[in-house]
């Protein structure tokens, strides 16, 4: 079936298909880049819009506000849904199974403006009956993240967890290892890989999040998300594109590190373990 | 030769003697000269085969050999980088997969998971636009012919691996094609399943009188399903004969040990006589006398090679202890239930395999650990190859 | 004796080990996304008024002792009988449905094409499809601002061109939402499309070639139907939230595109009308959940699968 991969069909299409989901942020950074105010005029290089950017003081604040919320959401998500995805996986069947499975998958299609709205009411419900929290900030908008973003966890934990072999935890019971530690000191160093990408995910989808946040934040609790939004909002800012343009290559720059990085763990493995059938060839 | 020496899988081979092969035997498949490359990798190196029709016939050979690459060619899956495949007189190099009379059986079964049994076998019907009455006749009668008539309905993961291997059997013969090709048909089952399954299939082929072209790594289900059997090795066809002939007359001490196993001891033609001939082995005390002729010039290098159950065992010397035997102590016993593996340590340092047949209920056998043992064999059960 | 208590005060660690284990993700699911949707719900059924909070409460301790329940459906029959809501909720779905099918048009070929690549093209293009997934939503969508805009780039290039004479009005229109959400939401289609096409054995395909079917055939017969798991889910994780969806609309649509989360957001945020805003929440809620209810089965039974390959 080599011949499928060559269909000129195929080619077009993938060719068109990444050229749809590349070209505009391609042209985004391009024009941060642009000496001139009118994002359309192309005005010589320039890399003045990213000076503006680090004078912003509103940016700025902002930014470390979403910074803080996006790291403590992503630990917490981490451990919450691991927990959730090892529950899922190991734990067999429970009372209330279904409705904990489905409290996993919900919020990964749940429209974000119901998710905000509802959570928002909570918090208000709350401080109504028990004075907690008082107010809204930094602390209900990590609330409401890491309740969506612990989905995204459990469920690359709970696909992790699946393909891995139950018996090497059955062996380390065997050697001795009670359950707690055995899932400690087998279990989670091999599924570590997908919980650093959980993290990952937690933070990226914390730091992206504007509608949830919209409404979990109170007024000195403005994230990076909703002063963009405000601002692009009344038009393009060749200063939002600097800003557009550093969140992508974070991004990117973590991402492709990765993947290169368990890509080369990978190889490693597959080399020692070619390197351990070759000796043991040639001792045969 | 004496037939209660053979090997028990040797001796299933009657089935075979039941079967009319037609008297004139026609090609149904040529391949001329076909070579398949994979970038630098050489998978199949110039190989020239006819296969009569009615045959069943065995590509064998261990894993890369190049024997499923071919039978690939011969379904259309892969072209052949050089050469031609005539089936049935027309060439069908650059004929695509779904034009060809042949039919495959696949490894993995490949039943289509979201078809019904039913459905399964008449797919390569329906592809032909058969009629619909048509279609369920001969489904009912697939069916009926792998003794699946209840389950037609079922799906195929609500199956046994033995009945979705006769489903995938069904389909591919629903067809009536003029070449099954079979890839590893029984790989998937377990062992005693496996041995069934071997006479079903070869009862099968003689009913139906279809050509089947069968790849296996399995030297025992080769030999005892099939009227000829290739041995395949890196891309190339070594041999190409009858099981008996494969066993009795290997071509090389390649073909030999991966047909059955074997005794080689290399040594030099001491003596090259029209009706016999003598062989030194260093690792062997006496010389080897061989009463037939044999390839080779006196002083050329040689190997006399020995099948383990054409070699007796004894505490005493044997008859002429001066050629054909050599001394050892019994260094293992693999007891194999109907007939014992005796590891023998020659005075040489060599090791040598004999085969006996358990013939008593004994306790005790006669020849056990570490008891010292003369080794002797007929002149004519010397194999000797070149190479 | 000493030991027999030491296993018993072990074991009953190791049962409350386990419960706990369930306990922790289990609380914070029931306390901050179940309860939530009930507090909705109830408000859902109050009056608006001026205050804090803006609604009246459900239950009122009248004159000492009765409890006076004051629920109104209301707000239900105010969304049925404004004609906004109505139309959002249509237009909503429309909008959904129509992306969603120009997602999988487009998703399916390249999902298609990366799974049938040779391995380390694979990994990469795959790589490809998740890294923009990886990247601000927000600014992705801010991006085609740039493009569409009557003074962007795609104008002016199709001006340089002269394929037109004067700017196409592109963005606040319906189709700037189409492309947005296509864009937005492609990788969600592409990799449960591409999780489904890798993992078919491809000598289903060689198996219905070899019975007769001709490549276009096979796939319609063989593929496509194997893949129908992978199409149900990468469609329902597009639909679902694009239903819902706000950024979208409000940013690349026009003031005709009607969509609900953009009702939901002004009646809440502009309005401030708070039992309305929770009415269109559960209204929308009770839109979504035959395809939500699909989606998790759908899940559930994946996850059996995967168990049960696994044994």
């Amino acid at each position: 079936m080599k011949s499928v991969s060559r269909s000129p069909f195929l080619i077009t299409m993938l060719a068109f298909g990444f050229a749809f989901l590349y070209l505009p942020i391609l042209l985004l950074i391009l024009y941060s880049f642009n000496e001139s105010r009118l994002v359309t005029v192309w005005g010589g290089f320039s890399v003045k819009w990213y000076a503006e950017l680090f004078q912003d003081a509103q940016i700025l604040g902002a930014a470390k506000i979403s910074l803080t919320v996006a790291a403590i959401t992503a630990t917490l998500a981490t451990a919450l849904g691991t927990l959730a995805g090892l529950v899922l996986v190991r734990f067999g069947r429970f009372r209330g199974r279904t409705l904990f499975s489905g409290m996993i998958t919900a919020p990964l299609v749940m429209p974000e403006v119901v998710t905000g709205l509802s959570i928002l009411l909570l918090f208000v419900a709350l401080e109504q009956l028990i004075g907690w929290p008082a107010g809204r900030g930094v602390t209900t908008i990590t609330i409401a993240h890491v309740t969506f973003t612990m989905a995204y966890v459990a469920i690359i934990v709970q696909s992790r967890l699946t393909q891995l072999d139950g018996s090497m935890e059955e062996a380390a019971m065997d050697l001795g290892a009670r359950p707690a530690k055995a899932f400690l000191l087998v279990t989670l160093p091999i599924i570590a890989p997908a919980l650093v990408s959980g993290w990952l995910l937690a933070f990226t989808l914390s730091l992206d999040d504007l509608v949830i946040a919209s409404f979990a934040a109170g007024p000195d609790s403005t994230t990076l998300p909703m002063v963009v939004f405000s601002s692009v909002r009344l038009g393009v800012s060749p200063k939002i594109n600097a800003l557009a343009t550093l969140l992508v290559l974070g991004a990117t720059i973590i991402i492709i590190g990765a993947a290169w990085f368990m890509h080369r763990q990978d190889r490693d493995r597959d080399r020692a373990v070619a390197r351990a059938m070759a000796e043991q060839k040639d001792r045969e | 030769m004496s037939e209660s020496s053979l090997p028990a899988a040797h001796q299933q081979r009657s089935l075979q003697q039941k079967r009319i092969v037609p008297p004139n035997p026609e090609p149904v498949i040529v391949i001329d000269g076909v070579t398949k490359r994979f970038g630098d990798f050489t998978a199949v190196d110039d190989v020239s085969l006819t296969i009569d029709r009615g045959e069943l016939f065995s590509l064998l050979g261990g894993s890369g050999c190049g024997k499923t690459t071919l039978l690939r060619m011969l379904a259309g899956f892969e072209t052949p980088t050089k050469g031609r495949i005539l089936i049935d007189g027309q060439d069908m190099t650059d004929v695509p997969p779904y034009a060809r009379p042949v039919n495959m059986m696949f490894q993995s079964y490949a039943l289509f998971p979201h078809m019904t049994v039913e459905q399964n076998i008449a797919f390569g019907l329906k592809q032909d636009g058969m009629a619909r009455d048509a279609i369920r006749a001969r489904v009912a009668e697939m069916l009926d012919m792998v003794e699946l008539s209840a389950l037609g309905p079922r799906k195929p993961h609500q199956l046994s691996g033995g009945q979705r291997q006769r489903v995938a059997l069904a389909r591919a013969l629903a067809k009536r094609p003029k070449v099954l090709l079979l890839d590893e048909p029984l790989g998937a089952l377990d062992k005693k399943l496996r041995e069934r399954t071997q006479l079903e299939l070869v009862n099968l082929q003689c009913q139906l009188g279809i050509t089947f072209v069968v790849v296996t790594h399995d030297q025992e289900e080769a030999m005892t399903m099939s009227d000829r059997v290739a041995i395949m090795n890196q891309g190339r066809i070594l041999q190409v004969d009858s099981p008996h002939a494969m066993y009795e007359f290997p071509g090389t001490r390649f073909v030999a040990e991966f047909f059955g196993s074997i005794n080689a001891f290399e040594g030099t033609i001491a003596e090259d006589g029209l009706t016999h001939a003598v062989i030194s082995c260093p690792d062997l005390d006496a010389p080897v006398y061989v009463n037939h002729s044999v390839p080779g010039y006196e002083g050329s290098t040689v190997w006399a090679a020995l099948r383990p159950e054409k070699i007796t065992l004894s505490k005493q010397p044997p008859a002429d202890p001066a050629r054909n035997v050599a001394r050892g102590v019994v260094e293992d016993i693999v007891y194999l239930g109907g007939d014992s593996t005796y590891l023998v340590r020659l005075e040489s340092g060599r090791r040598i395999r004999v085969a006996l047949q358990n013939l008593t209920r004994a306790a005790e056998p006669e020849v056990t650990w570490d008891d010292a043992v003369w080794v002797s064999w007929r002149p004519e059960n010397v194999v000797v190859l070149t190479s | 004796m000493i030991a027999r208590a030491g296993q018993w005060v072990t074991e009953v660690l190791q049962a409350g080990g386990r419960r706990l284990v369930i306990a922790v993700p289990f609380v914070w699911l029931l306390l901050f996304f179940l309860a939530p949707f009930a507090i909705v719900a109830k408000i859902s059924l109050a009056e608006f008024r001026v205050g804090v909070p803006p609604y009246t409460p459900l239950f009122e301790i009248v004159e000492g002792a009765w409890l006076h329940i004051r629920a109104t459906l209301g707000n239900y029959a105010y969304l049925i009988d404004d004609p906004l809501y109505v139309a959002a909720y249509l237009s909503s779905v429309k909008i959904a449905a129509v992306s969603t099918v120009f997602a999988l048009l487009i998703g399916y070929p390249m999902a298609y094409g990366i799974a049938r690549s040779a391995q380390p093209w694979r990994n990469v293009l795959l790589l490809a499809v998740m890294l923009p997934f990886w990247t601000s939503f927000l600014i992705r969508v801010y991006a085609w601002i740039g493009i569409l805009r009557s003074n962007g780039l795609l104008n002016n290039f199709l001006l340089w061109l002269g394929v037109i004479d004067e700017p196409l009005v592109l963005l606040n229109t319906d189709l700037a939402v189409y492309i947005g959400i296509v864009y937005s939401y492609l990788p969600f289609m592409i990799l449960p499309l591409y999780a489904t096409l890798e993992k078919m054995d491809l000598s289903l395909l060689e198996a219905a070639q070899d019975l007769g079917c001709r490549p276009w055939k096979a796939f319609v017969t063989v593929t496509l139907p194997l893949s129908l798991p992978g199409i149900i889910a990468g469609s329902m994780l597009v639909f679902i939230p694009a239903v819902g969806e706000f950024v979208i609309p409000d940013l690349l649509g026009g003031p005709s595109t009607l969509m609900i989360g953009k009702v939901l957001w002004s009646e809440f945020f502009n309005n401030r009308d708070w039992p309305v805003a929770s009415a269109v929440a559960i209204a929308m809620l009770v839109l979504l959940v035959a395809p939500i209810v699909f989606f998790q089965r759908y899940r559930m039974r994946q996850d059996e699968k995967a168990r049960e390959a696994a044994l």
